[in-house]
């Protein structure tokens, strides 16, 4: 079984972000990461390989410092890698649906596609299913748990109010993996060490033949949401604080 | 003034109040209130009442509520038969699939999640990098497709004709994928993402039985309750409860954290809430410098005051 992963490069969600220009950021001193729900992806990915044999292959889509997440995902298993270079963090993502694809129909064709159910960089939480319309392949999304039988996978989705739908579809599909669906594991150092010599192909986004003049979303703007600076600390007896909240809330912030 | 879809989702025969946030961003434009099946009795006035023009029916043969695919294809069948400019909605669980099989279908963009819509301008404002910042993205194309993040804009009133139209699309393909069944946990209420207000108990909570507390007091409220990541870990509450960064993003208009200690992956998922409020034994607590109002003291004996407050 020929699996791939699409893991995307993203700024920790521990760091500062700081701005640059009117719609970029600093992207030089912060650290880069995989995109956590990614890596459970390629942990379901690595797992079912290791049961079944096959491959796994990561795609990522982005700058040439996404090096260090690919080896991150190899050092968890993944075999091979490619890269598609761009030099944008904020790429349509229709554009990225497409190269994905197009750098996956090169490879040849997996039998199953592994993504997270969205960035955190972007939060756009659809490259997974524009990827699996230009194949042809049925998607599910926020997958929690999945069985793999007989050509067939069964995938458990987190609806609304608690609800959970149990999704049938046939293989190759595309699978937005979320938390539940397993723990990714702590590579250790001798795998750590082997992921250095594995294979990454680097492609760059312009010989993919994609018109980029397609794009239909643009960023204008990149604004610092201002943190707030200090709770107004309430004084008095438990009594007399709740009920000052309750009034701040009714009152002035019409909240509740 | 552009003709503008929106998706209503509908809950135990009465329109979520998400949907009419929804309706309002569309303010000024001549909505289309899109429903999907073919019994509107039970909310077609309140969807008038919120501003729908026309209210659309729509149905298709097939098993519809078992197929994802066949419904974004009614939708997108919809969206061209009414020549709709534009197509809002929720961006709940259900809605954000929808949208995004909706968009994959109609090879249209879409922006998930906007906290603010500029339909004339075909602007779009929404959180990038987990809240830390708003980004303003511009959309091309024929069709404007976004969902809206529950709870980003107030809902208000504003009478329309509220005509009725059915709509039988002409799709039958199932798609692809099957909803075989549906699993229903236990006692689970307000749906977190979608809830107006939040009260969340982190490690603090002690034990599984101590969010009955919590739930009191949410009762009051209207709330939904939330945990933080230890406290899913330790066994106290599930999974689906979790907020943060490998939880759920929400953005209620009032906030409640109960001994939480305010870890930046759980704020990635709550900053953006109108109102944040800290009850917290610790005076030196680090969500004390990140919230809005605080409370030192110990939870078990502030809630019950604050539940028999409200
Ligand atoms: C990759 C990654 C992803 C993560 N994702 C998430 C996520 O999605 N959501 C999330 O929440 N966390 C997440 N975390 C974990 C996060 O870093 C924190 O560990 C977690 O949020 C702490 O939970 P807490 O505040 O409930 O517990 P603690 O940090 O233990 O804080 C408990 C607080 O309760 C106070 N307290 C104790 N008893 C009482 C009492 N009786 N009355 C009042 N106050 C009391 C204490 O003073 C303390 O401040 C993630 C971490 C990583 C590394
Ligand atoms: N640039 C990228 N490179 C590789 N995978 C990506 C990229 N962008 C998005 N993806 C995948 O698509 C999923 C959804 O991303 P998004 O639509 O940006 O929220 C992510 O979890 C990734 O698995």
């Amino acid at each position: 079984m020929k699996i791939c992963v699409c893991v995307k490069h993203v700024p920790d969600t521990a760091a500062s972000i700081k701005l640059a220009g009117d719609k970029g950021f600093e992207d030089s001193e912060i650290k880069f990461v995989s995109n956590p729900y990614d890596e459970y992806g390629i942990e379901e990915a690595v797992s079912l390989v290791e049961k079944q044999g096959g491959e796994v292959v990561v795609v990522t889509v982005g700058k040439a410092s996404a090096v260090t997440t690919i080896r991150s995902a190899m050092a968890m298993g993944a075999h091979r890698a490619i890269l598609v270079k761009t030099d944008s963090q904020f790429l349509d993502s229709e554009l990225t649906a497409k190269a994905l694809k197009a750098v996956m129909d090169q490879d040849g064709k997996p039998d199953m596609i592994f993504t997270g159910k969205g960035s955190v960089d972007t939060e756009s939480f659809q490259t997974q299913y524009r990827l699996a319309k230009l194949f042809g392949m049925p998607v599910v999304n926020e997958v929690s748990s999945l069985t793999i039988d007989d050509g067939k996978a069964i995938a458990q989705r987190e609806a609304e109010g608690g609800k959970r739908q149990v999704i049938e579809m046939s293989l190759p599909c595309v699978i937005g993996a979320t938390k539940g669906l397993n723990e990714p594991r702590y590579p250790k150092f001798p795998d750590i060490m082997k992921a250095k010599k594995k294979e990454i192909k680097e492609i760059e986004f312009s010989e993919l033949g994609i018109d980029v003049s397609q794009g239909k979303v643009t960023i204008e703007k990149l604004e610092s949401v201002p943190e707030r600076s200090g709770a107004k600390m309430l004084v008095g007896s438990v009594d007399d604080q709740v009920t000052e909240l309750v009034r701040i809330l009714k009152e002035d912030e019409k909240v509740l | 003034m552009a003709r503008t879809g929106i998706l209503i989702e509908i809950e135990n025969n009465a329109v979520k109040e998400t949907s009419f946030g929804v309706m309002t961003a569309a303010a000024g434009q001549e909505i289309y209130a899109l429903v999907l099946g073919d019994d509107v009795s039970a909310v077609k006035e309140k969807l008038a009442e919120y501003g729908a023009a026309v209210i659309v029916s729509i149905t298709a043969p097939g098993d519809v509520a078992s197929s994802p695919d066949l419904q974004a294809q009614m939708i997108a069948a919809a969206v061209k038969e009414y020549n709709l400019e534009t197509l809002l909605g929720t961006a709940s669980a259900t809605g954000k699939d929808l949208f995004a099989r909706i968009a994959a279908i109609m090879d249209e963009a879409l922006v998930s999640d906007c906290v603010q819509v500029n339909i004339a301008d075909k602007t779009v404002k929404k959180s990038h990098f987990s809240g830390k910042t708003f980004a303003t993205l511009k959309v091309n194309g024929s069709v404007l497709l976004c969902t809206i993040r529950p709870n980003s804009i107030e809902p208000v009133a504003s009478p329309a004709a509220g005509e009725l139209m059915n709509f039988s699309a002409d799709v039958s393909d199932p798609g692809l994928i099957k909803i075989v069944e549906v699993k229903k946990d236990a006692g689970k209420k307000l749906d977190l993402t979608e809830a107006p207000v939040i009260i969340t108990g982190g490690r603090a909570i002690k034990a599984a039985e101590n969010y009955k507390m919590l739930e009191a007091c949410a009762q009051k409220m209207g709330a939904a309750v939330g945990a933080s990541r230890a406290a899913v870990d330790a066994g106290y509450a599930p999974h689906s409860m979790q907020v943060g960064q490998t939880g759920k993003t929400v953005s209620p208009r009032l906030y409640i954290a109960c001994g939480v200690s305010g870890a930046v992956q759980h704020f990635a998922g709550m900053k953006t809430s109108k109102v944040i409020v800290a009850i917290n034994e610790d005076k030196d607590a680090p969500i004390f410098s990140k919230c809005d109002y605080g409370i030192v003291g110990d939870i078990f004996d502030v809630v019950p005051v604050l539940t028999e407050k409200l």
